[in-house]
């Protein structure tokens, strides 16, 4: 991949900030999705909360069916490959897919090697929990970031986690002595070059998004005042009562996420939130996938 | 000086960042309230749907529109010059439609289209533009400037107090159009 597809990929996410990105999984809720103010949709056969409920093996979506989403809106579409899977990445990349996500929400395809993506001319944005696996992703080629948090779970609590251990580890890079980044760089297992940039801009290289369990306009608003620069839906809305709605609250609340009394107005009325699984009640933890 | 920087989604930052080098005041306008008094604004790129819809339902489409109808200084990139396009071939919105030009939306195609373009931007040479899932202007009405071509096809024009282009200065590292700009606010150029 040539620095200037990897410069205009970067730019890409750029777009997206202050945006929300949506989960589908038809062109009907695709249009919804964007009807409601989604900056991306991110197209897969079922959203988490289904993959976990069903079990097995989860894979890359139907090329068909996520052209058929591709073809339903104008707003850019991400897909799902699994990680280290790079000939469903290609695949990806075949039908001009905006955006592939390597997620740990698919079962994983190789428990050692992410997928060089930097071989690639899409972009790629890849969950990470701390400041380590985000700058890892970043080096393999990875043009974004999101927090892992728990997917499917609408439990906030991973996302809050992630995010705050990410700022709190460029804080203290950002905080250091240029002598003892060698000894970061080291520590994080990053290229020493990925970690003078966080020292020296006090943020990471590319867009960071939050993501994995938002549910409410609350909870976007939380991770935006944490420092996320956009928000990732996947199970909230199209798990709950009132889809269109709430997608219209929760992408109004990620804009003005620091105006309580706007937030609150946003709140009202949105329908039964989706019901949500604790973190001592799962089973699968998704965020322990790739690292 | 006070610049707005209409800030509901997308590269709002960057635009704050490159005006703030430059000296000028910048409000990011978030919601109605935020507006008050302006001596420019700018719109930035993002997705023009997304911002399209957060104008109307904060409130702001309308206030914004009659500011520019009554001759506020307005830079529009990207989905910016789409806000403010009184005509878009592939999509029946219209949003300020205050600048009399054709637009088409992601008229390069997907993000494997993305490109960057050297050339001339009115009387500033050699400026990097970055096309990112861009729009071009099919067709412009009589009494508006081009200002900006790329591969033949028109990415920037300048109508009265309006500057639209197609492609994102702010990402550039060079602020010599947000300098004019500024200027030309300065010395009254767009009244």
């Amino acid at each position: 991949m040539s620095d200037n597809r990897y410069e205009l990929n970067k730019n890409l996410a750029q777009m997206l900030k202050g945006g929300v990105i949506m989960d589908v999984t038809t062109p009907e809720q695709a249009k919804i999705a964007e009807a409601a103010g989604a900056c991306a949709v991110m197209a897969l056969e079922r959203i988490p909360a289904d993959i976990r409920a069903a079990g097995g093996v989860s894979r890359m979506s139907d090329p068909a069916m996520i052209s058929g989403i591709q073809e339903s809106v104008s707003i850019p579409v991400m897909a799902k490959c699994r990680i280290g899977h790079f000939a469903e990445a290609q695949i990806l990349q075949a039908i001009e897919i905006d955006y592939i996500d390597e997620s740990e929400v698919l079962s994983p395809a190789d428990d050692v090697y992410h997928i060089n993506k930097r071989d690639f001319k899409v972009p790629f944005v890849c969950g990470a929990r701390d400041l380590g696996e985000a700058l890892r992703r970043i080096n393999e080629g990875a043009s974004m970031i999101r927090t892992k948090g728990e997917p499917g779970t609408g439990d906030i609590v991973q996302a809050v986690r992630h995010m705050r251990r990410m700022q709190a580890e460029i804080s203290r890079v950002s905080s250091m002595r240029e002598d003892e980044l060698f000894e970061a760089a080291k520590e994080y297992q990053v290229p020493f070059e990925l970690i003078q940039y966080v020292h020296k801009n006090k943020k990471l290289p590319v867009v960071n998004f939050a993501a994995g369990g938002v549910a409410t306009p609350a909870d976007a608003a939380l991770m935006m005042q944490l420092g996320a620069e956009g928000v990732f839906v996947g199970s909230g809305i199209f798990k709950s009562g009132e889809p269109e709605k709430r997608a219209a609250a929760i992408v109004k609340a990620v804009t003005n996420y620091d105006d309580p009394a706007l937030l609150a107005e946003l709140s009202k009325n949105l329908g039964e939130a989706m019901v949500g699984i604790n973190e001592n009640e799962i089973q699968l933890i998704m965020e322990e996938r790739g690292k | 000086m006070r610049i707005g920087i209409l800030a509901v989604q997308g590269a709002f930052e960057e635009h704050r960042s490159v005006l703030q080098s430059l000296g000028a005041d910048t409000i990011l306008l978030r919601q109605k309230s935020d507006i008050g008094t302006l001596d420019g604004l700018i719109l930035p790129g993002g997705e023009s749907t997304v911002q399209g819809k957060l104008l109307k339902d904060l409130h702001m489409l309308d206030p914004l529109k009659e500011m520019i109808n009554n001759g506020l200084p307005v830079l529009a990139t990207c989905a910016g010059l789409i806000l403010l396009a009184d005509k878009i071939s592939n999509d029946e919105n219209t949003w300020f439609g205050t600048l009399p030009v054709l637009v088409k939306r992601n008229a390069y195609g997907r993000q494997l289209g993305s490109f960057y373009y050297k050339g001339d931007v009115g009387d500033i040479s050699d400026f990097n533009m970055t096309f990112i899932r861009a729009p071009y202007i099919e067709s412009v009405s009589n009494n508006v400037d081009v200002i900006a071509t790329a591969y033949d096809h028109i990415v920037g024009v300048r109508y009265k107090n309006q500057i639209g282009l197609a492609f994102h200065p702010e990402l550039a590292e060079d602020n010599r159009i947000h300098q004019y700009f500024l200027d030309a606010i300065n010395s009254y150029l767009f009244t």
